[in-house]
Order: structure tokens, then sequence, then C-alpha cells
């Protein structure tokens, strides 16, 4: 890799943030509008169904399995391979009659009565019914609220008012991204992913306090430059570490994504698009917002009174 | 400044404190390292059944006669642990033992530690695993609370009806509306008043509201309706205890979840149709006079009972002659609580009949006063085995006698039971008693099973995967930042036997989603020492001394660590809140590793820094 040089660099970052904020605009006016159109491919967690993964000794042909899923009075279940040939994944939607709690049970027990099943195992069974689903959801929903409520409330008492809008709007944006990622692309979207994007809300964060930190601390120190001279050289100033730490979390997300198996897909997808978006916003929305709302050095300078109280 | 000598030089307690840490962590990680053996526990199925050195034995012999290859028995309070080399081995053993040994014994599945036993005496455990890594049944069950409600208020209507006629009340109706509560219509307002003083005197748990013309509702108060929903949650929390030890599962899980909700957990269950048979089997309650005339323990010897009676066994084991005659099934039974009896302060157990029921009772026990009437309790069950290739289900019943108790009196609408040697005693009485007549409707809403192979194949997944991720970090800091990559991967080793340690010793529970918080957290960490490094190098390129150096970047990059691992923290402590299962194991694992992370990675990194360049000058310093 060698010492790639990411220091003394100057890049005019803040030039470019009307270009920036109608990127991000448009980006997350494509991402709303794939969640109003095309909606979200919510996974079983949330819409509540069966899933059954089944195991087979030898390489299985999935019409076979849907027809014997289908002669079995499972017409309505979607069948696919999932990893490997020998792994298939059968998905019920949820069931109004019936007992939805053995239906496990008895898909398992249809495909190892068919020609070719003897050996089938299940390797994994989840069943959730409607009301949970709905929980979950409901759940989940307030746990990304209380998170970025909690953070806002945090960073608004350790930094200056402006600089905590500018963290928000970059969070927000960072999470409509990735939710609109997996919207545009219909990736599956459950439990895990959920957790991923709330780990997402706290990685964006972190990587804005950083940028926040020192651009605060550069308003202190430095008595010449406007305020967008401060900003850019904060970000050109914290631009390695920014990059040192995103391709950090990076790499060990894509450890994740190729070895953790497909279970881990969707939470590794989630982590890398917002991992990428993250440190974009950094610089990009959290920033500018603060420059747009008129950040300026008095409002940074601690107030008077209070240094004079700190002193031992 | 000071002069850049005495800079980065900690006290000796300091390095002796991170050293106590970290061998804390070392010692408490350690039984992580020897993994777990397929092993298949047998304890008694009732206490009077004795584990002890004949019976193992008993279980030797059994296991040598098959030629099974183990590795060792151990005998543990209670329960005698069977080791083996592979799950095959264990499966085969513990359906052979299954057979031999009968009812009598549980035999249940184990993954056994395999750390040396003086580990296991010092309380020392490897990370409890969930039920994603080791296989297993996860159902979460919901109890029909307004079918809990019905069931009372319907009691309700039958009692206010025998109130209204003892006391010569006229009504022309008494009903459960749809809306809940009793109703009562009367033909005129005197009659009303007359009955809403009689109800408020003989029923005052109930409220009353006077509805026009000529009604009045009454309806059950909060405390009462709360009082009823928790104990028809722990009444099946208890019978579902019951059918659970009989499933034969090392460490179940039962436990409530929030007010109407039940979570099974059985790690290694594997025959999960099985499981819900044994978990949705009905039960119902017989009383029968005891056969008096006969000797019980005679006609257990014999294992033949007289003419006109029944042989059974109590809870104990013991023999118990009842008549064939059953005097009163268990759909008579309107409520059942345990109280303590006023007049002597013991332990008592207070059933209510409904009317039909009322009227049988007197009847039996009017001319049997002195003698003992047993209740039995019937499971229906139904199970599922394989005979000859084919699965064929077939039902049996278990009955079992839960008291006998001497008839004092002649009993009517409400009696009690006493005799109870605790307060316990009467809990379980009660609650067995319900569970035969009353049992609330329970229905499972959640489920996830995970084979024992996909478990197996998940956690191998997921430990590579940290690996990996712990040597890719490693090499990416080591080109980056030379010595001080070397100083941040030892912090980052650090930092994962720290976790693990703090795992092992909560004994909270590891998810693969958890196995992902611990990457996450390793990619999270050297974020510290990025800062810390970033800022050492910033301090260099403006002039400063490499000891100044130092010490600035250490001292000035806090304030940020700080900042960004607090904000972390706040989204993993609601993630923990919200979240449910797996989700809660990426919580736990995340807030953990930030909070051992920023040990690690800003004073286990110091402590090194200082000890390898501090308290000598240096001329230039590599970051």
């Amino acid at each position: 890799m060698g010492r790639f040089s990411l220091y003394n660099t100057n890049i005019d970052f803040l030039r470019w943030r009307q270009l920036a904020m109608i990127w991000s605009v448009t980006v997350l006016l494509i991402a709303v509008g794939s969640l109003l159109i095309r909606g979200m491919s919510l996974g079983l967690d949330f819409t509540g169904g069966t899933v059954i993964e089944v195991q087979y000794p030898q390489p299985v042909e999935i019409p076979k399995v849907r027809e014997t899923l289908a002669r079995a009075g499972f017409g309505d279940a979607q069948t696919q391979h999932f990893g490997t040939a020998r792994d298939v994944l059968i998905r019920i939607p949820p069931r109004e009659q019936g007992n939805a709690a053995t239906l496990s049970n008895d898909v398992l027990h249809a495909l190892q009565g068919a020609e070719g099943g003897a050996g089938a195992t299940l390797a994994r069974a989840e069943f959730v019914g409607p009301q949970v689903g709905q929980e979950l959801v409901e759940q989940g929903g307030l746990a990304a609220l209380g998170a970025l409520a909690g953070i806002l409330l945090y960073v608004m008492f350790r930094f200056e008012w402006r600089l905590a809008v500018g963290t928000i709007a970059a969070t927000v944006h960072d999470v409509i991204f990735t939710v609109g990622w997996f919207s545009l692309f219909q990736i599956e979207f459950d439990l895990t992913v959920l957790a991923a994007v709330l780990a997402v809300i706290g990685y964006s964060v972190n990587d804005t306090v950083v940028v926040l930190d020192r651009i605060r601390e550069n308003f202190r120190k430095r008595r010449k430059g406007s305020a967008m001279e401060i900003m850019n050289a904060s970000i050109n100033e914290t631009l390695s570490r920014t990059i040192m730490t995103s391709v950090a979390t990076l790499l060990s997300v894509i450890v994740l994504y190729f070895l953790g198996g497909v279970v881990m897909h969707g939470f590794s997808i989630a982590m890398i698009v917002g991992i990428l978006v993250g440190t974009y916003s950094s610089i990009y929305i959290a920033s500018a917002t603060a420059l747009y709302l008129g950040v300026s050095r008095e409002d940074l300078l601690p107030r008077a009174k209070e240094t004079a109280d700190d002193r031992p | 400044m000071s002069t850049p000598y005495t800079l980065n030089q900690y006290p000796w307690w300091k390095y002796l404190l991170i050293g106590l840490v970290m061998l804390w962590g070392l010692i408490f990680a350690l039984p992580n390292l020897f993994g777990e053996d397929p092993a298949v526990q047998i304890s008694g199925a009732r206490a009077n059944i004795a584990i002890d050195a004949a019976f193992q034995n008993r279980v030797a012999a059994l296991i040598d006669a098959e030629k099974l290859p183990h590795k060792r028995l151990e005998l543990e309070e209670g329960r005698l642990l069977i080791r083996f080399p592979d799950t095959e081995v264990q499966l085969k053993a513990a359906d052979i033992l299954k057979d031999q040994l009968g009812r009598d014994y549980i035999v249940a599945l184990n993954l056994a530690s395999s750390a040396p036993g003086f580990l296991r005496a010092m309380g020392l455990n490897p990370m409890y695993l969930g039920l994603d890594l080791r296989g297993g049944v996860h159902f979460l069950m919901q109890v029909d609370m307004d079918a809990t409600i019905k069931q009372i208020e319907d009691s309700y209507v039958d009692e206010v009806r025998v109130q209204l006629r003892t006391e010569k009340v006229q009504y022309s109706s008494v009903g459960r509306p749809a809306s809940g509560g009793v109703q009562v219509e009367f033909k005129d307002a005197a009659e009303r008043d007359k009955a809403a003083a009689v109800l408020r005197k003989n029923l005052p748990s109930l409220e009353q509201t006077a509805l026009d013309p000529l009604g009045l509702k009454l309806s059950l108060r909060e405390p009462e309706i709360k009082e009823k929903r928790d104990f028809a949650l722990q009444q099946n929390i208890t019978t579902l205890r019951n059918r659970v030890n009989e499933l034969g599962v090392a460490e179940p899980i039962i436990q409530q979840q929030g007010s109407d909700r039940i979570v099974v957990q059985l790690p290694g269950v594997q025959d999960t149709a099985r499981a819900k048979e044994i978990l949705g089997a009905t039960a119902t309650l017989e009383f029968r006079l005891a056969d008096e005339e006969n000797d019980w323990n005679q006609a257990a010897t014999t294992g033949r009972a007289p003419l006109n009676s029944r042989l059974y066994k109590d809870r104990e084991g013991r023999p118990v002659l009842l008549q064939k005659r059953v005097m009163l099934t268990g759909d008579s039974i309107v409520d059942a609580s345990s109280g303590i009896e006023q007049q002597n302060g013991s332990p008592a157990v207070y059933v209510t009949l409904d009317g039909k029921g009322a009227k049988r009772m007197e009847d039996a026990t009017k001319d049997n006063i002195g003698k003992r009437m047993g209740v039995v309790f019937i499971e229906n069950k139904t199970e599922t085995k394989r005979v000859d290739g084919e699965l064929k289900k077939t039902a049996y019943t278990v009955e079992e006698v839960i008291n006998v108790a001497v008839i004092r009196d002649r009993l009517g609408r409400r009696f009690q039971i006493t005799g109870l040697d605790s307060t316990r005693e009467a809990r379980d009485l009660a609650l067995l008693l319900r569970a035969g007549a009353l049992a609330s409707p329970i229905e499972i809403i959640e489920e996830r099973t995970v084979g024992p192979s996909a478990g197996k194949e998940n956690i191998a997944q997921g430990f590579r995967a940290a690996a990996i991720s712990l040597l890719v970090i490693a090499v990416f800091m080591t080109l980056r930042y030379k010595n001080f990559g070397l100083i941040a991967t030892a912090a980052l080793a650090a930092n994962v036997v720290l976790l693990i340690a703090a795992l092992s010793m909560l004994q909270a529970t590891l998810t693969l989603p958890g196995i992902a918080g611990i990457v996450l957290t390793m990619g999270m960490a050297v974020d510290a020492n990025v800062l810390i490094y970033e800022r050492i190098r910033e301090e260099l390129r403006n002039g400063n001394s490499p000891q100044a150096a130092i010490h600035a970047g250490f001292d000035r990059a806090f304030d940020t660590i700080l900042d960004s691992n607090l904000t972390t923290l706040i989204a993993a402590i609601m993630l923990f809140g919200f979240g449910t299962g797996p989700i809660k194991g990426f919580a736990v694992t995340l807030s953990i590793g930030i909070l051992t992370s920023m040990f690690t990675a800003v004073t286990g990194s110091r402590a090194l820094v200082n000890l390898i360049y501090g308290g000598r000058k240096l001329q230039k310093l590599t970051v």
C-alpha cells in the first residue's frame, strides 16, 4: 500500500457544496420515490409467515420441490436455492386458516415423503405470526427514532445547534439512502438489516462528530479565515483519519459479507452502503448544512463566563 | 509543557492495573478455548428418583452393552452426564437410554463444556450460545387473555344468579353482554336497588353501574383483572415447565415476556413436531373417592387393583387407590386459588364449582364425611414415532393424583383443601387444578428453529469471519502505521479477549448477529487508534518533539474518541431496549465492545507506547 499522502491536502471540498446538495437531494428523491412506489421487500420478521430451509444430501431441482409442495397443498409457497444447490429455501405467506405453527413440520414431512427427499433435514424454520410482525415493525421504528432523538440531544448538548442540525441532517440522509438502496434493489429487509441500519446511525454520527470536533477546535484556535475556509481546513485535516477508519470498518464488513454466510448478507450490504454514504455525508451534508445555517466563530467560542468558572 | 523526558511514563500501579484487567480477561475467556462435547444428561422425572453411583453403573453397563464409544460419565448433583465423541453416537445413545430407562428418567441432549473441572468449580463458563448457534427451537406463545377474562365473567354470571335467588330478589335476566362484564335486568327499580345492596355486600369486588332503564352492570375492577391475568400466565408457565421436563431438554428457558406472552427456548431439540405435540397437550381433572377398604401398598406390589377401584400414583410416585366411579370432572370448576386459611393460618386452596357441579358434589360427599377424596390430573398427549419407517401418531394419557384430602364436611359450591405442607404446594395445586379445568387457550405466535448442523455451520462461519477480519485489519494498520500499527493490533486482540471474557462472565447470549457485532466493533475500535496516530503525525509535522507529539496525540484525541463512542453507544442502547432475540445479542456485543475498546485502544495502547517509547530521548519517530 505504501505511504499514500493524505497530508497537507488542500482540497476545496465546500466549493462543490451546491453540486453535492443537488446530488444529495436527487438521490434522496430517488430513494423516497422508490420507497413510495416500489416499497420495501420486507422479510418474514415484519410480514409474518413461514420460512423453511431444507438441506438435501444431494443437489435438488427446484421445479421438483415445487411440484411436491403443490401436491401437498402448498401451492402458494415460493421456492429457491439458498447458498448451494443442496439447500432449498421455502417461503409460505401468512395463512388465515389452519394451524400455522405446525406448517413447517407438515412441509418437511411432505418433502421427506417425496422421491429423493428421504435424507432431507430441516436446517432452519421460522414462523412469525401476523401480530408479532406488526409489533416488530413498530418497535423497529421506535428504536430508530429513539436512537436519532438520543443522539440529537447529545450533540445539541455538546455542540452548537447549527452543528447539531447538520449532524442530524447527515444521519437522516444516510438512513434514507441505505433504506432506499434496499427498496431500489428489492433486497430483503429483515431484523438483522434493521440492526445494521441502527449501527449505521451510530457510525454516521461517529464519523460526523470527529469532523465537527475539529471544526469547533479550529474556530477557537484560528483568528483568521472565513467560516468556509476553516471548515475546509478541518475537513482536510481529518481526511486521512476519515479514510483510514472507513476503510478499516469497510474491510471488516466486507469480510463478513463473504465469510459470514448467507444469513449475514443483508446486514453486510446495509453496513457497506451505510459506511460509504456516512463518510460522504460527514463532509458534505453535516458541514455544508451548518454553513448554510450561518455558523460563525462567535457561535463556537466558549462563553466568557463559563471559561472563567472552568479555571481551577 | 514539561520536559519531554518525564512524559509518557505511567506510574507502576497503572501498568499493574492494566495487567490485572488483562489477566482477568484471559481467565474468564479461557473456558471458551476448550470447546464442547456432545453429551446426554439424565435426571429423575420426580424428586424421589435417585441418581447415584449405582445408577451410574447401570447406565455405564447399558452403554457398554451397545458398544457405544464414550468419553466419561460424570455424576453431579441430581444428574448424570455422559460425554460422547460425536453427535451421531450421542443421538444413538439418547434413543437407547430413553427406551431402556423408561418414563422415570428424563434423558436430554446437551452440549457440555469440555473445560477442565477446576475452571467450572471456579464458576468460569464459556459464552452462552444462542439457539441460532447451537441449534434448537424458540417458541413465543401468547395466552388468550380475553378468553381468560370471559371465563371469569361467565363464572360470575352463575354466582350472581345464585346470590339473587338466595336473597329472593326478582330479576328478569342475567347474562354476559358482548362488551364484557355481567349485566342484570330487572322488572322494577325497587328490586334493582335491593339487588345492588345484596351484591355490594356479597360480591364487593365487582364494580356496579346502573343502566337505563332497569339494568345493572357489574364489572371486574382493574386489580382483579390484573391478578387473574397474572395467574393465567403463571399457570401456563407452570404447565409448560412440567411438559418441557418430559421433553428432555438440558437447559430449557421458559419465561414471561410482556404481560401475556411466554418464551420457550429448547436448545438441542430437533424434533419440533414432537415438541409442539407435548407443549400443546390438553389436560382434564377428575375427582374420585378413595378406596378405603383395600391396602394401597399391597395393590401396588401386586400391581392389581381391586374390583371397582383403580390404581394411581401421586406426584412422588406413591400408590393411591381410588374408586372407579367419577364424582366430578374438571368442567365443573369455575375457580381455584391458593391462600391462607383464616382459622389456623395454614395454606389452603379454595375451589369454586358451578351450580350443577355443586349439586353433584353435595350428593357425593354428604354420606362420605371422614373419608378421603383424590384429584386426578389427566394429560392427553400424542406422540409421533417412526415405526418400520412410517411415521405413526399414537395418543396416550398420563394420569397422576395431585391431591388426596379427607372430606371434613358436606362440600358445596365453595370448599377448601387444607393440610398442605407449604404455600408453595398450595400454589402448585391451585395452578394444576386450573390447568385441568380452566386452561387459558394458548397459541404459538412465533417459532424459530435452527437445526444442529446449521447451528454449527453458523458458529464456524461467524468465528472464521471474525478471525479473518482481525487479520485483515492488523495487516492494514501495520502497513500504514508500522510499529504503532502493531500496537493497535495488540490493543484490538486485547479488546476481543476482554469482550469474550465479559460475555462469558455475564453469560449473555451470543447470537449470529452478536458475532456480527464483534466484527463491527473490531472495525470501529481501531478508529480510536487511528484518531490518536493521525494526531501524533500532525503534531510531529507541526514541529513537536516525538515525546511531546505522543503526549499531545493521546491527549487531544481523547475528547473526540469519547464523543464518537458515546453516540454509538446511544444507538446500541436503543437497539437493546427495543430489539428482541438475536438483535439483542447484536446490541449486547456492540455495547460491551464499545466499552472495552475505550479501555484497550486508549489506556491499553498508551501503556504499550509508554513502555516502548516512554522515558527516553527519541530523535525520530515513525508513525
